[in-house]
């Protein structure tokens, strides 16, 4: 019984992360209809910011958040206007051929930089936490990303539902030309829609690296957990991505328990599920 | 009246234009290298390794060991190894290797079709790779429909031995003789009074995982050993606490592991967190053998063991492997692994073939690797030598266990090549 509930704690841990991890791509997708097929790639650009910060400056993981947080809102800026803005309005072909180019770009360019060899840090602060409650074993590693991946949802949920300028990227998003009418500037809130999903995938990045190696191929892991979350959860909405994540971590925590080739199968299967009930995902709304 | 006269001197003038240049023209083709150039003073092998992906650090350590031994065979060396004393291919009047390179990306279709455009290509004698057994299995499907020898050093599936191919020929030990050597050690251990009655596997899916547990479970039966816990991961899973706390459960006197890096650095984080560790972690090589294993997980993995192809150590023993690997190091800045000596071995043994066949025709080949012979000391590995069975197995090929201690692997068995004593159970390794 206890092997149970360590399944499931663990997978509510890691759900939070995926839960987090998804977060960017569903803004994007909920605010211009683009899907970001290099998402995955700012995550693992944000992972290898978090590295550099801990081997050249020493600095721990969740020390250098903010700094990683910013390096990938920057990132996500530089996405936008490079690459993002010029095929906005255009077909949905060309717009996934762009982000799809993106990532290949950025796996090629990691490589080319950093080599492919995997980087760990080693004794992060977080390392040295453990809590045991009833026979369950909670690493610190986990309940840190847990917990910054949960207050990195809620800040972004905070944001985009409860504050003007929240309100404002959201008009953008549902009608481009009413929202310019009010006086918003739909290119610059579609921007900053950018640099908030890059700073919450950099943060996603930065808390990861408690726990995981980073590689140029490090965003493939959690992108494919991040898509079913996405759908799962409803594209588009923050709050189904929180939902989700917990939904598809908990499925594969206990299906690890009893048929461990099947945790991605299970995963999949849950999305099945829900879509063929409610296809637009558990809180989605189209 | 003929009035086409004056034409007459131009038109011939033409024809003499027309047939020099067709003349010139297969002179030139003549000299290009066709399907079967004997007189090419080339010889072109191609390469297939994962180059990016993740897998990249593994693809380009193997292709460092294929490059030097090309550089070995080409260029004039003092040392006991094949084709090292003189400049090329002797039995080819000096011709030289030229290694052509492919990227797999670590994908076995992509593998296959790498295959087909570089032999297709043309002037292809051979083929090496291709690091991942499930690449190296599509990749020499291929070679083998091509008429193309293929020859791998580093994967290890069994299953690659056991299709019955003619063209081709794996000079490193498959996962049975790696098993074996394991299961000696095993043995020996229990000698000395170590509790081994039932183990446990633990592996990534896929091929080589898959294949490492059926050999693991044929010989814990033949040896009389219980497997009561068979546990498997996807390769891109972010969490292994279920698979690690089912392990737990069955309580394992040793745990077979198969994964690669990212995998295996999870594995031993999950451990720890865990408070977990078997009496006995047996790793077949990979993830294990990466030295960013070694960096990312520090103290926490010291007493996990693994199968070895080829160790630094090795060369301690012998003087040509001595050499190699210091070359090795000074050329790429990295040190040589059981990787790049395997694939360093491989691409020596071709040469050697190729040499022996004083010919760059496929077929040819291939009949001189099928009676290839190389003694033990004219390698740098801890093998008896080189010798292909009829399923294009090399019998003499051999592993030892090196198990991780105070940060670095140390070689535990056999006992002609081992360093120092085993630690067992493992938590004895880390309580220092």
């Amino acid at each position: 019984m206890t092997d149970l509930a360590q399944a499931v704690v663990n997978g509510i841990l890691i759900g939070a992360v995926f839960a987090l991890v998804a977060v960017g791509l569903t803004l994007i997708y909920g605010v211009m209809d683009i899907v970001n097929f290099a998402h995955g790639e700012m995550l693992m650009l944000g992972m290898y910011s978090s590295f550099f910060a801990w081997s050249l400056f020493g600095l721990d993981p969740l020390v250098s958040l903010p700094m990683t947080g910013l390096a990938i809102a920057l990132t996500g800026a530089l996405m936008y206007y490079g690459v993002i803005a010029r095929v906005l309005g255009k077909s949905p072909l060309a717009q996934i051929i762009a982000t799809f180019g993106v990532q290949v770009f950025l796996r090629g360019l990691a490589q080319f930089l950093w080599t492919p060899d995997t980087r760990t840090v080693t004794g992060p602060w977080a390392d040295d936490l453990r809590i045991r409650v009833a026979g369950v074993v909670i690493g610190g590693p986990q309940l840190i990303m847990a917990i910054g991946a949960v207050v990195t949802t809620g800040a972004v949920a905070l944001f985009m539902n409860r504050t003007r300028t929240g309100g404002a990227i959201r008009a953008a998003g549902e009608d481009p030309s009413a929202a310019s009418l009010m006086g918003i500037n739909p290119q610059r809130m579609y921007a900053l829609a950018w640099v908030i999903a890059g700073a919450a995938t950099g943060v996603a990045g930065g808390l990861l690296m408690n726990g995981y190696s980073s590689s140029p191929t490090a965003g493939v892991t959690f992108v494919l957990m991040a898509f079913v979350v996405v759908a799962l959860g409803g594209f588009g909405s923050i709050a189904g991505a929180a939902v989700a994540g917990l939904l598809v971590g908990v499925a594969q925590g206990v299906v690890g328990l009893y048929a461990p080739s099947y945790t991605l199968a299970a995963a999949l299967a849950l999305y099945l599920l829900v879509v063929l009930v409610r296809p637009q995902g558990l809180l989605g709304t189209r | 009246m003929r009035h086409n006269e004056g034409q007459g001197p131009v038109r011939t003038q033409a024809t003499i234009a027309l047939l020099a240049s067709i003349a010139i023209g297969l002179a030139g083709c003549g000299s290009s290298t066709g399907g079967s150039a004997d007189q090419s003073d080339e010889v072109k092998i191609a390469g297939l390794w994962p180059l990016s992906g993740s897998n990249a650090t593994q693809g380009n350590d193997v292709l460092h060991g294929a490059e030097l031994a090309v550089e070995v065979v080409n260029g004039v060396y003092d040392l006991d190894l094949p084709l090292a004393r003189e400049a090329g291919l002797p039995g080819l009047g000096g011709a030289k290797l030229s290694l052509v390179t492919g990227d797999t990306q670590g994908k076995p279709e992509v593998g296959a079709s790498e295959v087909d455009r570089l032999v297709t290509g043309g002037g292809i004698t051979a083929v090496v790779g291709s690091y991942q057994s499930g690449v190296t299995l599509t990749a020499s499907q291929r070679a083998e429909r091509l008429g193309v020898p293929f020859v791998n050093g580093e994967s290890s599936s069994t299953a690659l031995t056991q299709r019955g191919l003619k063209w081709f020929f794996r000079t490193g030990p498959s996962d049975e003789t790696f098993a074996t050597t394991m299961f000696d050690y095993l043995a020996a251990r229990k000698q000395r009074g170590d509790q081994i009655s039932s183990v446990g596997i633990l592996h990534t899916n896929d091929q080589y995982g898959n294949d490492g547990t059926t050999v693991t479970k044929k010989l814990a039966a033949e040896r009389g050993l219980q497997v009561t816990a068979d546990v498997s991961f996807e390769p891109t899973a972010a969490d292994l606490g279920s698979q690690v706390t089912q392990v737990r459960a069955k309580q394992p006197d040793v745990l077979f592991v198969l994964a690669y890096t990212d995998a295996a650095i999870k594995l031993m984080k999950t451990f720890q967190q865990l408070d977990y560790y078997p009496p006995a972690l047996l790793a077949y090589g990979a993830g294990f053998s990466d030295p960013a294993f070694l960096t990312g997980t520090g103290a926490i993995s010291n007493g996990a063991a693994s199968r070895a192809a080829w160790a630094t150590e090795i060369a301690d023993k012998r003087t040509s492997a001595k050499t190699i690997a210091e070359l090795f190091q000074k050329k790429y800045n990295a040190p040589m692994t059981e990787n790049s000596a395997r694939s360093f071995t491989a691409m020596l043994a071709l040469a050697q073939a190729i040499n022996d066949a004083k010919s760059t025709k496929p077929d040819a080949v291939r009949e001189a690797l099928s009676v290839l012979k190389v003694p033990s000391d004219q390698t740098i590995m801890p093998w008896d030598g080189i010798a292909f069975d009829d399923k294009g197995q090399n019998i003499q090929a051999h592993g030892v266990v090196q198990q991780l201690i105070d940060g670095k692997y140390r070689v535990v068995f056999p006992p002609e090549y081992a360093t120092t004593e085993a630690v067992w159970p493992m938590t004895k390794a880390q309580s220092k």
